[in-house]
């Protein structure tokens, strides 16, 4: 399966430069289509925390810039934006390490999310509960000051602060950071489930390839600024080089240096 | 007995004003990082500009042109100071207010005059005596200081309220803890920005009635500034409660100093026993009386 030709969310050939010299992406081209879950993988540094900046316009904020290409969501240019117009067209970022506001509660943490939007106390205070049924665990932290919350906690408060604005899309940065393996596989199924029932669309960046790859539906890997390979979820799972480099499957055992430079040259070629 | 909470009350008014003064600069360092060094110009400012419209219209309207006054002077800070310095350093940050200080004193004065005005909003003067039933001969306070004391109680309620309770006052609290997940959630920086440097304008704008009222308005008003560092190292740079309450012990603590003190240093205490103070605070406790507690989970 590959994206359909009009996608969502259509990433074409970005080139970001931090501080006017570091170049880190160097063309990257990704499509998210509508109710898809795509993921981003690669390992530290790869760009992927810069990709959803790029699309998030947080990235001026650390004095990034899309240098070349451009950004489409619903067909629209939207690169030029602040992120404050991107959550109001629905497109919002969970930053990776959550950043919850430490010195306020859970629940005003959650109506921080609601700060854009203009439909009134009931609708918010109706999602503010929707946000609850999917996260229980925060309805029980409700008035806990977020800092004194647990890693997992503030990990569905920053996922629910999101939610909160009504998104149609999700940039999620690394849900699974230092989490213990269970509550990852808690916090995907809940956003499986957000993926279903809400139809909210996501982008989900991930080291974690293992956990990544069985929850979205399409996946790219990213090297040094450049997509080095995409697929479906599926196939990206039975790929030899996906599995030895990244699900550290190996069916040879140990890998040669031979080895590592053949994929190399495959991914050149891909590039 | 009596004579003591005499000294102590008149030792708070000057603490009430150091506290509105150390109010403006917590709002702003809170919401921004910025160490605003142009607190004090701005409360000069603010006075100035009310007390001479009240020359030409009444009391009431006057205060609201000088309400509009400070927002205005927000808006400008914003576009021509904060927006174009997005992301530097704190320290450059610092220095440009240096610069908006040494601008709006020159500008205000060019503007307003520079002579003493008498600042007169009809606020009682008389002295009174109170707690005749406690202390023999009761207590002799200025009826203005307890004004004063009213208006800032009122004030501190009210941004109390405003940032607990409204969304706005969230998303600044959300902002002060950390602007870039408060950007992530689509919280506009630049209007949080001119929303706090309002807020602290009107801050002055009270600050300047007050001083303005005891003292007449005047460019000495600026150099009060001065004495809201101290409070702040006492109080917390990030703590409201700190910023009023180091105030008050601030206050209090020089008049105390210099009438009890004083004698057996020869007078004149009072000019440095609030850096002293502040001094002893830095070496105990740092953070301040009420320093934001810094979360650590373990
Ligand atoms: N603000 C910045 N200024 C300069 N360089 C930066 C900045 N942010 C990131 N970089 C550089 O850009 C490259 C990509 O970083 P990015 O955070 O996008 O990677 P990532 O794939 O998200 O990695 P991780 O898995 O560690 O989160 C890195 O080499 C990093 O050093
Ligand atoms: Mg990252």
């Amino acid at each position: 399966m590959t994206a359909p030709a009009t996608a969502l969310l259509d990433v074409n050939n970005i080139e970001v430069i931090y501080n006017h010299v570091i170049l880190v992406l160097k063309g990257v081209s990704l499509k998210v289509p509508e109710g898809g879950i795509v993921a981003l993988l690669g390992a530290n540094g790869a760009g992927k925390t810069t990709t959803l900046k790029a699309i998030s316009n947080l990235l001026r904020a650390e004095r990034g810039e899309v240098t070349k290409g451009g950004i489409e969501f619903k067909g629209e240019r939207v690169d030029r934006l602040t992120p404050n117009d991107l959550v109001k067209r629905g497109v919002i970022q969970v930053m990776e390490g959550r950043h919850c506001f430490g010195h306020l509660t859970v629940e005003e943490n959650l109506l921080t999310g609601a700060y854009t939007r203009g439909d009134g106390r009931q609708a918010i205070e109706a999602d503010i509960e929707m946000v609850y049924s999917y996260f229980p665990r925060l309805k029980e932290r409700r008035k806990s000051l977020a800092g004194y919350t647990s890693g997992g906690e503030q990990q569905m408060t920053a996922i629910g602060r999101a939610l909160m604005s009504n998104p149609t899309t999700i940039l999620l940065d690394e849900p699974s950071m230092g989490l213990a393996p269970q509550l990852v596989e808690e916090i995907f199924e809940i956003v499986r489930k957000l993926n279903a029932e809400r139809k909210v669309t996501i982008l989900l960046a991930e080291q974690n390839t293992n956990v990544a790859l069985r929850y979205a539906h399409h996946g790219y890997i990213l090297e040094n600024g450049r997509v080095v390979m995409e697929g479906s979820a599926a196939a990206l799972r039975e790929n030899e080089d996906v599995k030895e480099f990244y699900l550290g499957l190996s069916a040879s055992g140990r890998k040669s240096y031979r080895e590592v430079k053949h994929y190399k040259r495959r991914k050149r070629w891909l590039a | 007995m009596g004579f003591f909470i005499e000294v102590l009350f008149g030792g708070f008014l000057a603490g009430v004003l150091y506290a509105l003064v150390a109010l403006g600069f917590v709002l702003i360092f809170k919401a921004s990082g910025v160490f605003n060094f142009a607190q004090g110009a701005m409360v000069l400012f603010a006075a100035l500009s009310l007390v001479r419209l009240m020359e030409w219209m009444p009391i009431p309207i006057a205060l609201l042109v000088s309400v509009g006054i400070m927002i205005v002077f927000a808006l400008v800070v914003e576009r021509l100071v904060l927006r174009p310095l997005v992301n530097q350093e704190g320290i450059i940050l610092f220095m440009a207010t240096i610069g908006v200080s040494y601008f709006v004193d020159g500008f205000g004065q060019t503007i307003w005059g520079s002579e003493i005005y008498t600042l007169d909003l009809g606020l009682p003067k008389e002295p009174v005596i109170i707690l005749e039933s406690v202390f023999e001969g009761g207590v002799l306070v200025n009826k203005f200081d307890l004004v004063a004391a009213v208006i800032a109680g009122i004030l501190v309620t009210v941004l109390a309220v405003f940032f607990q309770k409204t969304r706005i006052g969230r998303a600044l609290r959300a902002v002060a803890d950390d602007h870039q997940a408060a950007q992530s959630v689509g919280i506009p920086l630049r209007d949080i920005w001119v929303i706090v440097w309002s807020t602290s304008g009107i801050v002055a704008l009270v600050a300047g009635i007050v001083w303005g009222s005891a003292l007449g308005v005047q460019f000495s008003i600026s150099l009060v500034a001065l004495k809201a560092l101290p409070v702040l190292i006492l109080g917390g740079f990030t703590s409201v409660p700190g910023a009023i309450i180091g105030g008050l012990i601030i206050g209090a603590g020089e008049k105390l100093a210099e009438v009890f003190i004083g004698p057996s240093f020869g007078g004149g205490i009072e000019n440095w026993f609030a850096y002293m103070l502040a001094l002893l605070f830095l070496l105990v406790r740092p953070q301040g009386l009420f320093g934001e507690r810094i979360i650590e989970r373990v």
